[in-house]
């Protein structure tokens, strides 16, 4: 069985922020306007944290950390969801049931990321957005919590196609399989699957360089990032 | 139809106690008519939000709860009091609890559905709140607080209205004046009841047992509603000490509201030899040991995070300290402890003016409480960048909604005395006595 992860090199973000870009047009994020994005209301399933700046001039720093969804291996939203509206599927990936959700909000609060989102207003596409709706998204409604699914669609195309061809889906499918990683001129993001010890990821996992965000919580996040230099 | 045998000064007390169902007064008018107005006011600001959204609301990321969440726990800790007097008390035998029994348990029954609203007008879906009955999962906390709360309910209901059905049966018998509708309201709610002894003492076994299970209740119930909080991995909320803190919250501030309640009743029904000085000066050392409670868990807690020095448990500790929540932690330490416990301890002891303003600063400084445990830990949440710079300003919606709660909450207490005693007159009878204590000589 499948196990998706990331591995993002933060020694190679340059924090342009195109991944959080792609990731809204590709999954039909909708528009918040900026009366509430100031009230905090604006949804990005995939953001881009920026560190303090540190050294001494000239030798100055920031680090940027994208943050998308951490598919922990124990995820506490999971565990606090009334109805199981949100769930681990048996490939590792946390997902929403947009249907099943009643907006309890115990899962945003939950979460120690912050990755989860809520539709606090009925979605809006005002004009040409509304043309670059993704048909293989589904949009959500007013009320309920939506967050990165690891491109799952994308990742089931891709599965469904390597079936039909009657053979396993390569490393190199899935390495900018994600519309966060495809769009990242940098080449710092990797997807793949964790089990297969040959993958980039799973080597990648493997580096001394590699960590993971708030790791004393257990969580078991699967997205791990490698520490710059 | 046997009817107990009434004493003279029992049978004015009586008197006192059913005048109110017999007549409308102009302040009742006048009050019902204000509380319905605020009340209404709420409704419509709830339509609105459901129509349009949560966004309504002040709401936002990372302060992902606000004033409705506080409203729950308030609410559903105002009850515990009740429950406590009438249930706890009962089990150890603490007869001076009696005239104040129902009047305590009418705050229950009318407080702990304000609270299950305030978590329904949360939801983002309350359209598909049913889920919870289809779909629940008993490893989520929330689906605990609804169970138990839903229980709470159910039991508090049926408590209530057993220790009413006697004196129902005698509004029906005696109350003769009265509109016809009002009088067909006493016959069908009696039950056909008879005053028979052996009714008696088999509703004496029924309480009993009910208070057994509605103490263990009364402690689950808030407890549960802490884990909503201990149980996630947030800064300040992740404590084993949350669940009984909540717990002893609780039955302090509604141990002030059964004050203020006592006090509104007496005058208003001119009730000063039912409800005497001496039920006044036991809820006040009720409230002496409350109050110690409660501020021996307010120092251990924040003690324990200031020594520890945790990083994200100190960002909380700070917010409430120095931060953007310290007037209002301090206003909260003022009117829950640093004013209230020297005038129960000095003039509360001669004065139940006093004993209601310590009342009115309790119940006012635990919302403040119930506020100050669920924001600051929202605005700075673990992950410590732009996440953490988390604000919340309730909006028009959110505070006229907890008004009408408010409102509402008073308006069926009120509407509950105009139509029923509200100190239990079966209970104050020598005759039933008599009933109770035959099986016992036996």
């Amino acid at each position: 069985m499948a196990r998706w992860g990331m591995v993002i090199d933060l020694d190679e973000c340059t924090g342009c922020r195109s991944c959080t870009a792609a990731c809204r047009a590709e999954n039909s994020v909708p528009f918040a306007g900026p009366d509430q994005a100031e009230l905090g209301r604006a949804i990005f399933w995939q953001e881009v944290l920026e560190r303090e700046i540190h050294g001494s001039y000239p030798f100055l720093e920031r680090q940027y950390v994208p943050r998308l969804c951490m598919h922990c291996d124990d995820p506490p939203c999971v565990k606090v969801c009334p109805v199981e509206a949100t769930y681990k599927n048996d490939e590792g990936v946390v997902l929403v049931d947009y249907g099943r959700c009643i907006g309890c909000r115990l899962c945003a609060t939950a979460c120690p990321y912050g990755v989860r989102y809520f539709n606090w207003y009925p979605p809006e596409f005002p004009d040409t957005l509304e043309r670059a709706v993704n048909p293989d998204v589904p949009t959500r409604p007013v009320g309920v919590i939506e967050k990165c699914t690891f491109c799952i669609h994308r990742l089931e195309e891709v599965k469904a196609r390597a079936e039909e061809e009657g053979r396993e889906v390569t490393d190199a499918e899935l390495v900018l399989l994600t519309a966060c990683n495809q769009a990242c001129p940098a080449s710092a993001r990797y997807f793949g699957d964790l089990e297969d010890p040959q993958s980039t990821v799973a080597r990648l996992s493997r580096s001394p360089r590699a960590f993971v965000l708030l790791e004393d919580l257990g969580t078991e996040p699967r997205v791990f990032y490698l520490k710059g230099e | 139809m046997l009817r107990p045998e009434i004493t003279q000064t029992q049978s004015e007390d009586e008197a006192l106690l059913l005048a109110p169902l017999t007549r409308t007064s102009r302040g009742f008018m006048l009050l019902v008519g204000l509380l319905a107005t605020v009340a209404l006011v709420g409704i419509f600001a709830y339509i609105r939000q459901l129509s349009r959204g949560l966004g309504v609301s002040g709401m936002n990321r990372p302060v992902y709860w606000g004033v409705y969440i506080v409203n729950f726990v308030f609410f559903i800790g105002l009850a515990h009091s009740g429950t406590f007097i009438s249930a706890i008390l009962r089990l150890v035998g603490a007869g001076w609890r009696t005239p104040l029994a129902r009047a305590a348990e009418a705050i229950t029954v009318f407080s702990v559905p304000f609270g299950a609203g305030s978590i329904l007008i949360d939801l983002g879906r309350i359209d598909r709140m049913f889920n919870v009955f289809f779909y629940g999962r008993y490893a989520s906390a929330l689906l605990w607080d609804v169970t138990s709360v839903s229980l709470y309910l159910l039991s508090s209901i049926v408590f209530f209205y057993f220790a009413l059905l006697p004196d129902l049966a005698h509004a029906r018998d005696q109350l003769t004046e009265v509109p016809q509708w009002q009088h067909e309201m006493y016959r069908i709610l009696a039950l056909g009841w008879r005053d028979h002894p052996e009714q008696y003492r088999r509703l004496e076994k029924v309480l009993d047992g009910m208070a057994v299970f509605m103490t263990l209740l009364v402690v689950t119930v808030h407890t549960v509603v802490a884990f909503v909080f201990s149980m996630t991995l947030q800064p300040v909320w992740h404590t084993a000490v949350l669940g009984p803190f909540f717990l002893v919250g609780a039955v302090f501030s509604g141990s002030g509201a059964v004050v203020i309640a006592m006090a509104i009743l007496r005058r208003v029904f001119r009730l000063e030899n039912i409800l005497t000085w001496k039920h006044f000066d036991y809820m006040r050392q009720l409230l002496i040991a409350l109050s110690l409670t409660w501020m021996y868990f307010m120092i251990t807690e924040h003690l324990t995070i200031f020594y520890g020095r945790e990083i994200p448990e100190m960002q909380v500790f700070f917010q409430r300290f120095t931060g953007a929540y310290a007037p209002l932690f301090w206003a909260m330490l003022a009117l829950c402890f640093l004013v209230p416990f020297p005038i129960l301890l000095t003039v509360g002891k001669r004065s139940i003016g006093w004993m209601v303003v310590a009342g009115l600063m309790i119940n006012v400084g635990m919302w403040l409480e119930r506020y100050i445990v669920v924001l600051p830990t929202l605005t700075r949440p673990h992950l410590l960048n732009e996440l953490a710079i988390g604000t919340y300003t309730p909006t028009w919606t959110e505070l006229s909604i907890t008004a009408a709660s408010f409102a509402g909450l008073i308006l069926l207490y009120a509407l509950f005395t105009r139509f029923f005693p509200i100190v239990p007159i079966w209970e104050r009878s020598e005759e039933v006595e008599a009933y109770l204590h035959e099986e016992e000589g036996e």
